[in-house]
């Protein structure tokens, strides 16, 4: 399997203060990845870092060429969608306008159009508020829409900050059924940053844990769910 | 009556150049977060290059659009050398830097074209408009042009992609940038269009006011005032504060006894503060619906 992502020693810093401490991971083309851990272990840190959205040493590659030194806007130009924590709705602009910003660095104006109608396919509930003030969504309706708005870029790479933070239970369920099916049938690959490592690892093929800013652990999603030792120690649950 | 109908479009007319000004004002409000200082002088600036130009021969509107170039590279040169490296940096350094560049620019003009006024044409004319004694020729066009850049900026921020990346990229820069906005440039596309909005206020005024370096200074205090009773981060509003303050300040000084050419500028910003006191995001300033 090709290696669509590979981070070696990924070292970051907020003003003096080490984030993290020399993380390594890869990711394989079309896989979906979870990145757990807890409260402050460096989840969104790491996903901030890929984008160049926090100082960084240690060398990214995707697809082999390396993202170093690269402004956020240039490395989302690659194909690398972010769906930040807190979801970052354009929250005074409509729900169609959200989707069209998704693919501003697109230039193939007929595919945008049929790509917005394939969004409102996946998330009915937006086009019944397509022409509604995003900030005006529920939560989870926003989730989607932010979901959407990264589809709109038609990523190799789509990077997910705690899809599930503050949504109901049957909400979460609902849109990592989505999230598995756009990396199944879109052959999108996934890493997504979760608290809530149950949900993650049912979700999940590959799976990396850490804390304190460095990997304590990875492998197969099903075999750390089914280790007892690693879930009591590091997740939780 | 007549009189009344007379200030009332009197003030129409200048209303329409506060307009242009407070049009600019926004414009870099909304990229920035600032008001720049700057902006009449930019404006100023501006508008003796298109004399200079039509000194030196070229015909009014060959200079008007050769000016608008100017003032847009201008703008955009003044926010890559000045403010890019400022752009992280406290309020007061930024406000320095505008008024620096007041300075600047104010002195430099006195130095190039000299403190005389100076005679500028007008493209319309100043025969009575329309056969009516009303308004001038002028004004109607100043009026006209005003309107017709208003409906211009609505479409260009409506319905093209950089004008939805400029608007995405005021309203939440981190989030502009994670979906490949270059946000650094949109800022200097801001300022780019600023300056030309506030080149064409400069030149539509130029006639009324005579030119010369301190000409923009009473106008750009106007031009600020129409945009925050407008409110700051509408056009629409900033247009219409534009008219307002015209049409008050001429009816003000018509009706109110003592108030005269003096007092006209205190009473309209007067009521620019009433209104602010009732609707503090100005007249047609953004509420934001959000879910809480």
């Amino acid at each position: 399997m090709t290696q669509l992502l590979n981070v070696k020693d990924l070292r970051a810093y907020y003003g003096q203060v080490q984030a993290l401490h020399g993380l390594s991971f890869s990711l394989n083309e079309g896989s979906l990845t979870t990145l757990l851990g807890a409260n402050g272990a460096g989840k969104t840190t790491t996903l901030r870092a890929i984008c160049n959205m926090v100082r960084s040493t240690g060398a990214i590659e995707f697809e082999g060429k390396p993202l170093t030194n690269r402004s956020t806007e240039n490395i989302v130009r690659f194909g690398i969608a972010h769906v930040p924590q807190g979801r970052g709705t354009f929250t005074n602009m409509t729900v169609e306008e959200n989707l069209q910003l998704g693919a501003i660095t697109r230039k193939d104006n007929a595919s945008i159009v049929s790509d917005i109608e394939r969004m409102y396919a996946h998330f009915p509930v937006l086009k019944q508020r397509h022409t509604q003030q995003a900030g005006t969504l529920s939560g989870g309706e926003q989730q989607m829409l932010a979901v959407a708005r990264a589809l709109m870029l038609r990523p190799r790479l789509m990077l997910l900050d705690e899809p599930s933070f503050g949504l109901a239970p049957l909400v979460v369920r609902d849109l990592f059924g989505i999230l598995g099916k756009i990396n199944r049938e879109d052959k999108v690959t996934i890493l997504v940053v979760e608290q809530n490592a149950q949900l993650a690892l049912e979700l999940a093929d590959q799976a990396y844990v850490i804390e304190t800013g460095r990997i304590v652990m990875s492998g197969n999603a099903k075999d750390i769910a089914n280790n007892e030792d690693i879930r009591k120690s590091y997740l939780g649950y | 009556m007549e009189l009344f109908t007379n200030q009332i479009l009197a003030g129409i007319a200048t209303g329409a150049i506060y307009a242009c000004m407070a049009l600019a004002v926004v414009m870099i409000y909304q990229a920035i977060d600032h008001l720049n200082f700057a902006q009449g002088e930019m404006a100023m600036f501006a508008t003796f290059v298109s004399w200079q130009l039509m000194q030196w021969g070229v015909p009014y509107w060959g200079a008007f659009a050769l000016t608008l170039v100017f003032a847009f590279a201008g703008g955009i040169v003044i926010e890559r050398v000045l403010f890019k490296p400022l752009a992280k940096a406290p309020i007061l350094t930024n406000v320095a830097g505008f008024i620096a560049l007041f300075a600047i620019i104010n002195s430099c003009a006195g130095l190039i074209w000299d403190f005389t006024i100076k005679q500028y044409p007008t493209p319309f004319g100043s025969a009575p408009f329309l056969g009516s004694q009303l308004i001038s020729t002028h004004q109607a066009g100043m009026i006209g042009v005003t309107l017709l850049l208003l409906i211009g900026l609505f479409f260009f921020f409506q319905y093209t992609r950089i004008g939805l990346a400029m608007r995405a990229a005021a309203a939440l820069p981190e989030s502009a940038r994670l979906v490949g906005i270059n946000t650094s440039w949109m800022i200097a596309l801001g300022w780019g269009m600023a300056s030309a909005i506030g080149a064409i206020a400069g030149m539509l005024i130029a006639p009324v006011v005579f030119l010369e370096p301190n000409m923009m200074g009473g106008v750009l205090i106007y031009g600020f005032a129409a945009a925050v009773l407008g409110g700051l981060t509408s056009p629409f509003g900033a247009v219409v504060g534009g008219f307002l303050m015209g049409v008050f300040e001429n009816l003000a000084g018509t009706y109110i006894p003592g108030v005269g050419n003096e007092l006209k500028l205190p009473i309209a910003l007067a009521l620019i503060i009433s209104v602010l006191v009732v609707k503090p995001a100005g007249l047609f300033g953004r509420h934001i619906v959000k879910r809480v």
